[in-house]
């Protein structure tokens, strides 16, 4: 190991390759974010010069219920999404990566949604979701909703939200598992055979021990993309009802571009930077993830 | 392989940033766009004129465009903007309008759509234009005019249809029941308990779009208390959201709720994509307050409905309120404004004094189902593709002795949202009125 590491130290390229990336990640990362953390302190409504107020817009957003309203909203669905979609990606991810033919038709068939457009899966499930004339009127009744009225109670949009978000990544997630169940060794599972393991056994200490990289990968894709899901819910149930889906995002759009309080929804895009930032750091440390330990150790 | 984790932690901290970009950009943008300002050939200027995009009106403001061109040295450019309700046009306006180089001829909801613009200097002043040549000030009618001041002046000049709000109802299934359209608010208690009864519901409401329930609130309001309570609210005078009227108007709502006026199920109901107007076409429903636009939308999507069963009556008074039962509530048309900071200020306003009264134009806007905003229309509405609804409407406006502007498009924009979503909650009753009226009077 040591060799090789200095090795790879001694054919790393000079610091002028990193040019490009640091030139992309500064015009259109650095330099939005260190704007947006000074209008942050002004007051500006789009026009004219912003005029700074110190403070004012922090102290607001921390005494603004509607704002700590759509940060729980915001970590509900984060962690509602998590937990539907990371069960459904592994299993069917698992199940996709065995060869068999139909295996392969079905999983084509499951990456269908990967294809679409957010705003046109959303907009579909709008129409299904009609309480009078969609297939909400139908099923409605079995499952509670005698009228239909699935998007127009807080757990029912909640749960239409948490849905359709699923059926909408839950296929890329599960090609992510479906690429890494792939490229576990298969002497691992005759080994295992052998000692007489049963499938389930097999999964869950060899695939799930396999798959750990992929869980941290997909996990944080999921949980810090969730903090910016806008469209869906914005489409879908545009907040409401009232204001029981109003994440953050949509939250400072309103701010933003709605009542043109460019200074508050600065206040609010930031909280959801370093909310994602240290949600993302926060589980590649625990995780072991950065220790970059092979998961081959040992074969 | 020892010391990956720093790139990494950069490349997610970007994945971070990544999602405020999206916020940051457009400023960027406001901050570069100082583009060519407009100098044509042959000594005459170029100006933008922004619209919505709409394919029934381009066309129309096009040919006006055209009509106006032949004759000026400076030429003006046609601009439409695709949007999605209002939003697209709006942010792109408001950075345009933050922009070196703004827009010359700006399309426009008057009042609170421009309020912003007006107070920064950004609007030409039309009073000394409109007041020096009286017989354009009369062209339009004074009620729609008025509607859309900014600050207390004239900035905008009406441009197209005028959009008040009315009781829509089935007039078949009223005749087969035996019902009238409701005159009184009394009688509309009476026509929900009757059509509950027929398990018909009462009035549909595309309650997830939020505008649609303040329809109610306007109305109410208006037929209680008079325009003077939302002149009140709008003037920002201190508790003027908690005017008996605007709190005995919640109470009326929430009353009507109750009384399942909207059905059960209204939490979950659309506008924009046809819930509501497909609940009313297909007879669930038998009443629709909404804009004049239900009536092409209804010919348009659901032309037998509109043919047969569709008809219109003003909102019911209110026994003891101080409101004029001809008072309408809406949307009183769209404007043009002209910005100060425009190349040919004379230009564009040459433009708006030939052209939007001029008979071309009208014409246009009539045979397209518009009712334009302008006086001594009366037998040119016979042109219009509906001349019993045109007609009416026209009547309506003319003979209302005010006409409130749709309370989203007069207040300050920072008061759109918690309208909306507080009016939500008192529909729900997941707020009181009491703390409706707390909530709207701490919006800063």
């Amino acid at each position: 190991m040591t060799a090789a590491g200095s090795a790879d130290r001694a054919a790393r390229p000079g610091a002028l390759w990193i040019v490009p990336a640091a030139l992309f990640f500064g015009v259109f990362a650095g330099v939005p974010l260190v704007l947006t953390a000074v209008l942050s302190f002004t007051s500006w409504n789009g026009l004219g010069t912003p005029a700074f107020n110190g403070l004012d817009n922090w102290s607001r957003v921390l005494s603004d219920d509607a704002v700590w309203e759509s940060l729980r909203i915001s970590l509900v669905f984060m962690v509602l999404c998590w937990l539907v979609q990371t069960p459904l990606a592994l299993l069917l991810g698992v199940w996709a990566a065995g060869r068999e033919l139909n295996r392969a038709v079905l999983s084509s068939i499951f990456f269908l949604p990967l294809l679409m457009s957010t705003a046109a899966i959303a907009i579909s499930w709008r129409v299904l979701l009609d309480p009078n004339f969609g297939l909400a009127a139908t099923i409605g009744p079995y499952i509670g909703f005698p009228d239909g009225n699935i998007v127009g109670s807080q757990h029912g949009a909640v749960a239409a939200v948490v849905i359709v978000i699923a059926w909408q990544f839950v296929p890329f997630h599960t090609l992510l598992y479906q690429g890494a169940a792939r490229q576990i060794p298969q002497m691992l599972y005759d080994a295992a055979l052998i000692d007489g393991a049963s499938r389930v056994r097999q999964f869950w200490h060899i695939t799930l021990p396999q798959l750990r990289h992929t869980i941290v990968t997909s996990s944080v894709l999921m949980l810090v993309g969730s903090l910016t899901y806008f469209e869906t819910i914005l489409i879908v149930t545009n907040g409401g009802p009232g204001s029981a889906t109003m994440v953050l995002p949509q939250r400072m759009y309103l701010s933003a571009f709605q009542s043109f309080q460019m200074g508050y929804a600065s206040v609010i895009a930031l909280v959801l930077a370093a909310l994602g930032t240290a949600l993302s750091l926060l589980i590649v440390r625990f995780s072991g993830f950065a220790k970059m330990r092979s998961t081959l150790e040992g074969i | 392989m020892g010391d990956t984790p720093l790139s990494r932690r950069t490349f997610l901290s970007a994945a971070g940033a990544a999602g405020i970009a999206g916020l940051a950009a457009p400023l960027l943008s406001a901050c570069g766009t100082s583009g060519p300002a407009g100098r044509g050939k042959g000594g005459g200027k170029n100006l933008q004129v922004w619209v919505l995009q709409d394919e029934g009106q381009n066309p129309i403001q096009q040919a006006a465009i055209d009509d106006f061109n032949k004759s000026s040295a400076t030429k003006l450019k046609l601009v439409p903007t695709a949007s999605s309700g209002s939003s697209g046009y709006t942010d792109k306006l408001r950075i345009g309008m933050g922009s070196p180089n703004p827009p010359d001829l700006i399309f426009n909801w008057g009042t609170g759509s421009i309020v912003d613009y007006a107070k920064g200097g950004l609007l030409v002043d039309l009073d000394s234009q409109l007041a020096s040549d009286a017989t354009w000030k009369n062209s339009f009618l004074p009620s729609v005019l008025d509607a859309g001041k900014a600050d207390g002046k004239y900035y905008g000049i009406p441009m197209r249809g005028m959009q008040p709000v009315l009781v829509f109802y089935n007039k078949t299934m009223f005749a087969e029941h035996g019902q009238k359209p409701p005159a009184t608010y009394d009688d509309l208690l009476g026509l929900v308990t009757y059509f509950n009864s027929k398990k018909i519901q009462p009035f549909a409401l595309g309650h997830v779009d939020a505008w649609p329930n303040l329809m109610w609130l306007e109305y109410l309001v208006e037929r209680i208390g008079g325009p003077s309570v939302f002149q009140d609210i709008l003037a920002g005078k201190p508790g003027a959201w908690g005017n008996p009227a605007v709190l005995d108007s919640l109470r009326r709502i929430q009353d009507l709720v109750d009384r399942r006026a909207f059905g059960t199920n209204f939490a979950s109901v659309n506008y924009v994509n046809d819930g509501a107007g497909l609940l009313f076409a297909k007879g669930r429903a038998a009443m629709h307050l909404m804009g004049t636009w239900e009536y092409s939308n209804q010919v348009d999507k659901h032309p037998d409905f509109a043919k047969k069963d569709l008809s219109f009556a003003p909102f019911p008074t209110v026994s003891g309120g101080k409101g004029d039962a001809n008072s309408v509530v809406g949307n009183p048309t769209n404007y043009f404004s002209i910005s100060s900071k425009s190349a040919d200020v004379a230009a564009a306003t040459a433009f708006l004094k030939k052209e939007m009264a001029g008979p071309m134009y009208v014409d246009k806007l009539i045979k397209a189902g518009d009712v334009p905003a302008v006086s001594g229309l009366e037998s040119r509405l016979s042109d219009s593709p509906n001349p019993e609804f045109a007609k009416y409407v026209y009547q309506m406006v003319q003979k209302a002795p005010s006409f409130t502007l749709s309370w989203d498009q007069a207040l300050p924009h920072q008061f759109t949202d918690p309208l909306h979503s507080n009016l939500q909650k008192v529909f729900l009753k997941k707020m009181t009125p009491e703390q409706f009226v707390q909530a709207m009077g701490a919006v800063k």
